[in-house]
């Protein structure tokens, strides 16, 4: 009915190339901005911002990194705990070592960071392809897990072994610490999660993204029209890299506030990003973050209809999440291999015709 | 000669025992990538969960026992019986094969032909499902397993050392045995592919599936008998790691140690599983010990295999038996 393209006419190249061409899109697009700025901040309480949307806005930067990686450039990686706690560590480090310096750019600049150390794990790729880079790319994991573990330096030599993240301040008003107020928490994470999203889709319209696709779908033939490989791999590794350790900054300095690092990046974390990714997509940055809300959501409404209305034993429903999230990915896989993103894509072709589909 | 060296021979003897079970557990992920391109990241489940069944059926625990307390308020634990060895390992594999049989027509039936990445995580999907399962059906609880293996160490060895280098090496029974049992075991698959009717077609499956079909072999069957013969390798090694140190999740983490031996030996490779398993198990325990409990800080286990593994593959990118990788545009 409204979703329309008819009369919707483009006089120009910008009009033509922007992100959402439909009118009802865009509209919908501002409309979403505006409440998650103007009317989310408002309404939230310490529940609603550490139970979904704090982990949804931050594993929404993580799978958008990994869908960068995985999905438009086709290398499948399962180091992203590792990376994220490259991200968590370098952004403590920071904290502690530049106490002048604005948190905002402690969190920039361990993302980059991040991406340098996954530059280094994603040399191999290079040389080795598809499962065999999978696997590669798990020692990644389990020698940062350890590293972080075992080197006294990365967490200040504290007792612990712990980090822990100081009170820090953006303009006033204290962002990571025990002080943090909801909505402080929940703005900073927003901030961040729309501008790597604005960036990550720009990126992967443009030319380094065609590269990346190239590469994705026969990367030999790609290097044949001229895609240099070693610089559309690295550079993929590289803003995927970025967007991993920002988030896993985020995740240890505002959401978690300490850190045990086996325990908060260990190999599940990287299996449940690259689910959100499976499930919300591959190759979509909707798809991001629509996999991150179902697997955020999921476990949250699983355990409040079973522990909260039917008031089983915690441990029963937590094995119960187990077999429903793992029949769920696999139903999901069979129904719709190519995600939620999918999904919207032909609910958007239904509803351009709706209600005269002839 | 100089202790450090003796120690060393000792280290290196138990890294090959150990090299052994990791062997047994890639060898299951060898049999179903070879037939059906899956790349199996239940396998480790798949043992947790055998052997959490047989544990099961040997105490005679009630399955479900948990759920059915939580729903109808009731409280019941135990059959009563205890089943002998024996019978229980075989019930348990009439549930593997049960498995493989369900896991087939309710999962890999439905995405034929899909990519090889969505296969992938479609057993990620299984592992978590028969994880959660496993643990609603027997309980979560650490068990304990003893289906009669001898464990402790091996008086023979220790003083035939002793004699020898006044130094008696310390080599458990049980890793004896899974050596043993390893070896069989590869010995009995290997006589199953190269002279059995069935055998034969499943290496016409893995060689080319359309022309398998072509020549009327049962694609259906194949897999099932693939994905059995992986849950019975699976058992096994559920057998050895359960009495080892006991039935509990950390069970399902012995995939993980699997698969740079994989990677080494090549996914397609049923001598390179074994050959890189021995190789990362002695690899592992030696590195551990001459530079990684000295100078790193210990644990050093948990990624040096892995990172073997990468290095390795820059030089050679099938690994050391896989076929070789032809691209072509």
């Amino acid at each position: 009915m409204f979703y329309r393209e008819a009369g919707d006419f483009k006089s120009s190249y910008v009009e033509d190339g922007q992100t959402f061409p439909i009118r009802f899109d865009r509209y919908r697009y501002y409309a979403v901005l505006l409440v998650g700025f103007a009317v989310v901040p408002f309404l939230i309480n310490d529940y609603w911002v550490n139970a979904v949307f704090l982990p949804f806005l931050i594993y929404s930067i993580a799978a958008i990194g990994l869908n960068i990686l995985v999905g438009y450039c086709g290398q499948v990686s399962l180091g992203t705990g590792g990376f994220m706690a490259v991200g968590a560590y370098a952004c403590y480090k920071l904290m502690t070592a530049f106490e002048g310096i604005n948190v905002f750019f402690h969190v920039i600049l361990s993302g980059g960071i991040t991406a340098a150390v996954c530059v280094l794990f994603g040399l191999p790729s290079l040389r080795i392809k598809g499962f065999y880079l999978a696997v590669a790319t798990l020692a990644a994991q389990f020698f940062l897990v350890w590293l972080f573990n075992r080197v006294p330096w990365f967490y200040n030599y504290s007792a612990s072994g712990q980090i822990s993240a100081p009170e820090r301040t953006l303009f006033g008003i204290p962002v990571t610490g025990a002080e943090t107020a909801p909505w402080a928490a929940y703005l900073f994470c927003l901030v961040f999660c729309v501008a790597s999203a604005i960036i990550a889709r720009n990126l992967t319209r443009g030319m380094a993204g065609r590269k990346w696709m190239a590469i994705r779908d026969m990367d030999i033939a790609a290097e044949i029209i001229g895609v240099n490989p070693l610089k559309a791999k690295l550079s993929a590794f590289a803003i995927s890299g970025f967007f991993v350790g920002i988030s896993g900054a985020l995740f240890f300095s505002v959401y978690l506030g300490a850190v045990e690092v086996g325990e908060a990046f260990g190999i599940n974390k990287s299996f449940l990003v690259l689910f959100m990714v499976i499930i919300g997509g591959l190759g979509s940055i909707f798809g991001s973050f629509a996999g991150a809300a179902f697997l955020v959501l999921l476990p949250v409404l699983l355990k409040n209809v079973l522990v909260g209305t039917l008031g089983w034993p915690t441990d029963l429903a937590a094995h119960l999440e187990f077999i429903i999230v793992g029949a769920m990915i696999v139903v999901f896989l069979i129904a719709e291999p190519h995600g939620l993103a999918q999904l919207w894509r032909v609910a958007k072709e239904k509803l351009r015709l709706w209600p005269f589909p002839h | 000669m100089p202790e450090q060296l003796i120690w060393g021979m000792e280290v290196f003897l138990n890294g090959l025992m150990a090299g052994v079970l990791y062997a047994l557990v890639a060898l299951g992920f060898v049999l179903i990538f070879k037939a059906s391109g899956i790349f199996n990241y239940a396998q480790g489940v798949m043992a947790l969960f055998a052997a959490l069944t047989l544990v099961g059926i040997m105490e005679g625990q009630v399955p479900f026992s948990h759920l059915i307390n939580a729903v109808l308020g009731t409280d019941i634990h135990h059959f009563g019986w205890h089943a002998p060895a024996l019978l229980a390992i075989l019930l348990t594999m009439v549930v593997m094969v049960a498995l493989a049989w369900v896991v087939n027509k309710l999962i890999f039936r439905h995405l034929v032909n899909q990519e090889p990445i969505i296969l992938f995580m479609a057993t990620i999907g299984l592992a978590y499902f028969l994880e959660g399962f496993g643990d609603i059906m027997w309980g979560a609880d650490i068990k304990k397993l003893d289906v009669g293996l001898p464990q402790g160490i091996n008086s023979v060895i220790d003083e035939l050392t002793y004699n020898i280098f006044d130094y008696g090496f310390f080599i458990d029974n049980l890793d004896l045995v899974a050596t043993f049992v390893a070896a069989l075991l590869v010995i009995a698959l290997v006589i199953f592919a190269q002279y059995t009717k069935q055998g034969r077609a499943m290496r016409a499956v893995a060689d080319d599936h359309q022309a398998a079909l072509s020549v009327g072999i049962s694609l259906n069957f194949i897999w099932v008998m693939v994905w059995s013969l992986a849950g019975f390798v699976a058992l096994v090694a559920g057998i050895m790691w359960g009495t080892k140190s006991g039935v509990q999740f950390s069970l399902s983490l012995i995939a993980l140690k699997a698969l740079p031996v994989l990677m080494l030996g090549g996914f397609t490779s049923i001598p390179g599983a074994i050959v890189g398993g021995l190789v990362i198990g002695v690899g592992e325990k030696l590195f551990e010990f001459i530079i990684g409990a000295p100078y790193l800080g210990g644990a050093t286990e948990i990624w040096f295999a892995y990172v073997l593994a990468l290095l390795f593959l820059v030089f050679r990118p099938q690994g050391l038996f896989g076929e070789k990788i032809i691209e072509r545009v």
